[in-house]
């Protein structure tokens, strides 16, 4: 187990190394001099030189990559070019907003999703089934910014039950807070739901084939037991796969939708950084959830080989 | 599964498959003949008939500038449908481009060079690579197709490097190099053509999430910029009037819904024509029954 592990853990390392390069990689070929963006277009030649040899902007891009890397490492992702305030500062403010609608989503889509998928399998065939798989690619294809706003204009606008748009921190009160992520969340949450509805689907139909399903319908067991408890146990090993890889497409549709309900989160904070060429802002949030990732699917492997019994810990 | 029974088997087992390349069509001649089927000028600024709602003379009504919404769908559907195809097409041709260099030369540096990369790519959330990319290159129509079709590359040159990966081995492939065929040669005769369903399928996928993809860049205003009437972009202006003129909302984003879902359909259809025993059970027996009657 330990051998595996470390195996895993080495093995993200060049993925690791890759997406640093490619942050960097993508804003230095960002047109513009980022001297100039801090002293503005009227300053002089001497001080936006100065400033550039204090920045290392004159050093070769190799150099200029290995500094930033150690600054990186260190937790130093620059500052805003706007307000100078720490980058890492303003991507720890924003981050609880996005972890929250992203895991609000993700309950949502196995709450919608992971029943949707064992009925239609239970139900193979029948008008339920074609019915559930129809839903599922209506929640694949619906655009999910569009959905919100039809959210907001029949719950918020119309009936007045849910909030439109904004964000109330947990500490002031979590109801209020719940009822601001309840729209965004299944916003978010639709598309995974019906990507998890077909895996389940999927996994069940494979799991009501084996052998041991067959046995257990020979021992004169109902065929709910034997969908419920025998089936299904066995098709939810993938399907904690499947829901942990959901999160990379989940964090894509929250950054979108936070647009949509003004949720002060990383989504939101790259947008207005990118609209004030603020590149510092975006390069760190671009790198954190680049490596959110990495590190999200590492767990999700570690995760189902832990889950699931027949996986042997080593080559 | 060769190209041509791909097909038939398309369209005999698989209706709402039809029903999504109907969607595709209606997009493409709605899309070529804009000019002619719509029946304003989608720029056309008309202050005086701001905000109509829909009506004889404005079907879907008019937006903040008094421009008519179904005009400005009709010619949405190009943008879409350009972006749509180009941006596929590179992630197509540069995917199975290094998907099968890596795939012939397996294990090998090279193809632990290109596949590591892919990983790179992979390692981003689509949507926050392209509008990563969209903030280096700048917001336009040409660079939507970039950063989209760059965001897709990884999983062409994945299913291209599995294909060929699986059938390089096989018997007819050796036969052919041994009968003298060079590489490239026997690449395209004997391997591509083997690989083609895996392909197409994910072709009609990808282009339902390219076009999926560009209404959200245009949404966040990273895009294609107005005026030029693109879906997302519409919704984004219409975002600001939910309460004034919600038509303005509603259409253009069934336009998106109903072209990804007619291509969704497409891709399902396909794959379940490739892999009979995917969903129907009527075709799983058919299949079986023809498998078992002599040849």
């Amino acid at each position: 187990m330990t051998r595996f592990l470390v195996g895993r853990l080495l093995a993200m390392i060049p993925v690791l190394l890759g997406v640093t390069l490619a942050v960097f990689g993508l804003i230095q070929l960002t047109p513009g001099d980022p001297a100039a963006a801090i002293l503005g277009t009227q300053a002089n030649p001497a001080a936006l030189a100065a400033l550039r040899h204090a920045m290392g902007l004159d050093l070769p891009a190799p150099i200029q990559y290995l500094n930033w890397l150690g600054n990186v490492l260190h937790g130093n992702l620059g500052e805003s070019y706007r307000n100078h305030i720490a980058v890492a500062q303003l991507l720890a403010d924003a981050l609880p907003v996005t972890l929250e609608l992203t895991i609000v989503s993700l309950i949502i889509a196995a709450i919608i999703g992971i029943p949707a998928g064992v009925i239609a399998a239970a139900r193979r065939y029948t008008n339920t089934d074609y019915a559930m798989s129809a839903a599922a690619l209506f929640g694949i294809s619906i655009p999910g910014f569009w959905l919100g706003l039809l959210l907001i204009l029949l719950f918020s606008l119309v009936l007045g039950w849910l909030p439109a748009s904004g964000f109330t921190p947990m500490h002031d009160g979590l109801w209020a807070n719940l009822k601001g992520m309840i729209l965004p969340g299944f916003s978010v949450g639709i598309f995974s739901a019906g990507v998890l509805s077909r895996f389940v689907r999927a996994a069940m139909m494979e799991a009501l084939e084996e052998d041991y399903v067959r046995t257990a319908r020979a021992k004169g067991l109902g065929e709910r037991v034997v969908t419920y408890r025998h089936a299904m146990k066995n098709a939810m090993i993938p399907t904690v796969t499947v829901l942990g890889l959901q999160v990379a497409f989940l964090l894509g549709g929250v950054v979108i939708i936070e647009q949509v309900f003004a949720l002060p989160g990383i989504g939101q904070l790259s947008l207005q950084a990118i609209e004030a060429r603020d590149y510092p802002i975006v390069q760190g949030a671009t790198l954190l959830i680049g490596v959110a990732f990495v590190v999200v699917n590492l767990v999700v492997d570690l995760a189902y080989t832990a889950i699931d019994p027949r996986i042997r810990y080593g080559g | 599964m060769g190209k041509s029974s791909l097909w038939s088997a398309f369209f005999r087992r698989n209706r709402m498959g039809v029903f999504g390349l109907c969607v595709l069509a209606a997009m493409i001649i709605a899309a070529v003949f804009a000019p002619w089927v719509s029946p304003y000028d989608p720029l056309k600024i008309n202050m005086l008939h701001r905000f109509l709602p829909p009506s004889l003379h404005h079907p879907l009504g008019t937006d903040d500038l008094g421009r008519d919404v179904l005009s400005r769908i009709i010619f949405g559907a190009r943008v879409s449908l350009e972006v749509g195809i180009i941006s596929t097409g590179i992630a197509t041709g540069v995917g199975v481009f290094f998907g099968v260099i890596a795939g012939y030369k397996s294990g090998s540096a090279t193809d632990n060079i290109i596949m590591r990369i892919m990983d790179v790519l992979l390692a981003f959330p689509a949507i926050l690579l392209a509008i990563a990319i969209m903030a280096t290159l700048g917001a336009n129509m040409g660079n939507v197709m970039i950063a989209i079709g760059i965001v897709n590359i990884p999983v062409f040159a994945r299913i291209a490097r599995a294909a060929v990966i699986q059938v390089v081995p096989l018997e007819y492939v050796e036969a052919s190099r041994a009968s003298g065929a060079s590489w490239p040669r026997s690449l395209m005769r004997d391997v591509l053509p083997n690989s083609l369903g895996p392909i197409i399928v994910q072709v009609s996928l990808t282009m339902a999430s390219a076009i999926l993809a560009e209404a959200a860049l245009s949404f966040l205003g990273l895009g294609v910029q107005p005026p030029t009437p693109s879906w997302g972009s519409m919704l984004s202006s219409a975002q600001n009037y939910l309460t004034l003129a919600p038509w303005d909302a509603v259409f253009p984003g069934l336009a998106i819904f109903v072209a990804v879902f007619g291509l969704n359909l497409i891709g399902d259809g396909l794959r379940d024509a490739l892999d009979p025993r995917a969903r129907n059970p009527r075709a799983a027996m058919r299949a079986a029954e023809r498998k078992s009657q002599p040849a």
